[in-house]
């Protein structure tokens, strides 16, 4: 009889490169918290995720801002005993969390992930203009002010350009993208 | 004459401008042809990795795939980028039935990954292939007495790749070392400056940017040196805020290493993108002026 995967090798089977479920070689020696400069903003530290992906607490899990807090520095990764790539677990949930639309209420991470790929679909590159509204409303009337002042100082020192910058063959990249995601996703 | 393909990405087309233009102007001086590839798309940064790997891989394999038609070595100037061009290669290399569902979507574009092309970050031709002695030959202007913070943040270093030393690299302390300055130090060097946290956890990101700043102060740093738009946005336009949020009093300027090499050879700080900074690294350029100074009297 078939049975259903344990959440573990949910999160195992979205980390591509990996073969079975490196997670389980945790020693729980607590390297990757006690390396991660985002650790005390974290609900939970990686140490104490990667334990509770392991034990099946998953809607524990996802409930945490843990992996939308990894700011992708790898240093967790190198320092691993266990040559656990932490880092890259961190991108499998969000990508889980992602494809769930289960998240952790006020986080700007999805949100803005969204809105960059949108914008590269769209062009084939980067500009930042249109990345702001995913967050520029969220961090109080001070913070405003000041990105509106910032954007404003690298608009005039020639940093940022008038209009988006887009690639020459655009229909040729858009042809490609919709080749790998076949439904949807490109206008 | 070493010759490499250059994928500037997408922020050195403004935000690092200076990146771009000191990376140009540098590499010349040395003899190093940098051809822009043509028609470079986004690498991808980390949020495409967020939402799907195939299409992150998709995506930086259109730009290897069409480095490799007109080189053998596609140099990126970006962290980031460097290090999703890196591991994409790698990837591919390792799944060819990835590769192969890649290369029909590449189709229609009319390209094809092979995976011959070599992918080395910016800092990598300075360190490796050119080296310190070429560099010291160079130098026309020693940054004598210039206490410099050379900042390495994440992506150059990690992942790791093969046998490196991710813990106490050197490297970039030898390049400063190299044109004349002095490298303090700076043992936060390794450490994120919060990336698009500054985005999507501000919070998190100002007390990360904090304790860099306040590390290169104790350091005496005169100023910080990256090789990473990210770092350098991160680090100098956010100052004044991070200033606001912990009562600091900062002021240190924050360039791209080659901005100080491009000094020390004598290049004209203009061209170099001096002057689109917040914060003016005053002390580098007035110890390269006063040096012109002297020389003006002498031949006088």
């Amino acid at each position: 009889m078939a049975t259903k995967p344990s959440f573990g090798d949910e999160v195992a089977n979205l980390l591509q490169h990996a073969e079975g479920n490196p997670l389980q070689t945790c020693i729980q020696c607590g390297t990757c918290s006690g390396s991660c400069p985002v650790v005390k903003y974290m609900d939970q530290t990686p140490r104490r995720i990667i334990g509770m992906i392991n034990a099946g607490l998953k809607d524990e899990v996802l409930k945490t801002n843990t992996f939308w807090y990894c700011a992708s520095c790898y240093q967790c990764t190198v320092r691993c005993p266990s040559g656990i790539d932490i880092a890259e677990a961190m991108y499998a949930l969000k990508r889980y969390t992602m494809w769930k639309n289960q998240y952790k209420e006020g986080l700007i991470g999805p949100t803005f992930s969204e809105t960059f790929v949108k914008t590269i679909v769209r062009s084939g590159r980067s500009y930042e203009p249109l990345l702001a509204p995913t967050y520029i409303f969220s961090y109080g009337i001070r913070e405003f002010f000041s990105e509106a002042l910032n954007a404003t100082n690298l608009m005039l020192k020639g940093r940022i350009p008038i209009l988006p910058p887009r690639i020459k063959r655009l229909e040729n990249f858009r042809r490609m993208i919709a080749h790998i995601i076949p439904i949807g996703g490109v206008e | 004459m070493k010759e490499y393909v250059y994928f500037p990405g997408c922020s050195l087309e403004k935000i690092a401008i200076s990146y771009h233009l000191s990376a140009i102007e540098t590499t010349q001086k040395l003899g190093i042809k940098l051809t822009e590839l043509e028609d470079w798309n986004c690498c991808g940064a980390t949020a495409y990795f967020h939402v799907d790997e195939l299409l992150a891989y998709t995506l930086v394999a259109r730009n290897l795939a069409m480095a490799e038609k007109v080189g053998s070595e596609v140099v990126a100037p970006c962290s980031a980028c460097y290090k999703n061009m890196y591991f994409t290669k790698l990837h591919l290399s390792e799944d060819p039935d990835l590769t192969e569902h890649i290369n029909e979507a590449l189709q229609e574009d009319n390209l094809l990954y092979s995976g011959t092309v070599g992918v080395k970050h910016l800092i990598e031709v300075f360190s490796n292939d050119v080296g310190v002695e070429e560099l010291k030959s160079k130098v026309v202007y020693p940054l004598n007495g210039l206490k410099v913070a050379a900042y390495y943040g994440c992506q150059i270093l990690r992942p790791k790749k093969d046998h490196e030393d991710v813990e106490q690299p050197q490297f970039f302390e030898g390049l400063m070392s190299a044109i004349g300055a002095t490298p303090v130090d700076f043992p936060l060097k390794l450490t994120c400056c919060g990336g698009s946290l500054l985005i999507s956890s501000r919070p998190a990101a100002y007390s990360m940017i904090n304790n860099l700043l306040y590390n290169a102060q104790q350091a005496q740093a005169d100023v910080i040196a990256t090789a990473c738009p990210l770092c350098q946005v991160n680090l100098e336009c956010y100052q004044q805020q991070v200033n606001q949020e912990f009562g600091t009093h900062y002021s240190i300027p924050v360039v791209y290493f080659t901005q100080l090499i491009g000094l020390s050879m004598g290049i004209p700080p203009k061209k170099l993108g001096f002057g689109k900074e917040f914060l003016s690294p005053k002390k580098a350029i007035d110890a390269i002026k006063n040096i012109k100074n002297q020389e003006e009297v002498i031949t006088q």
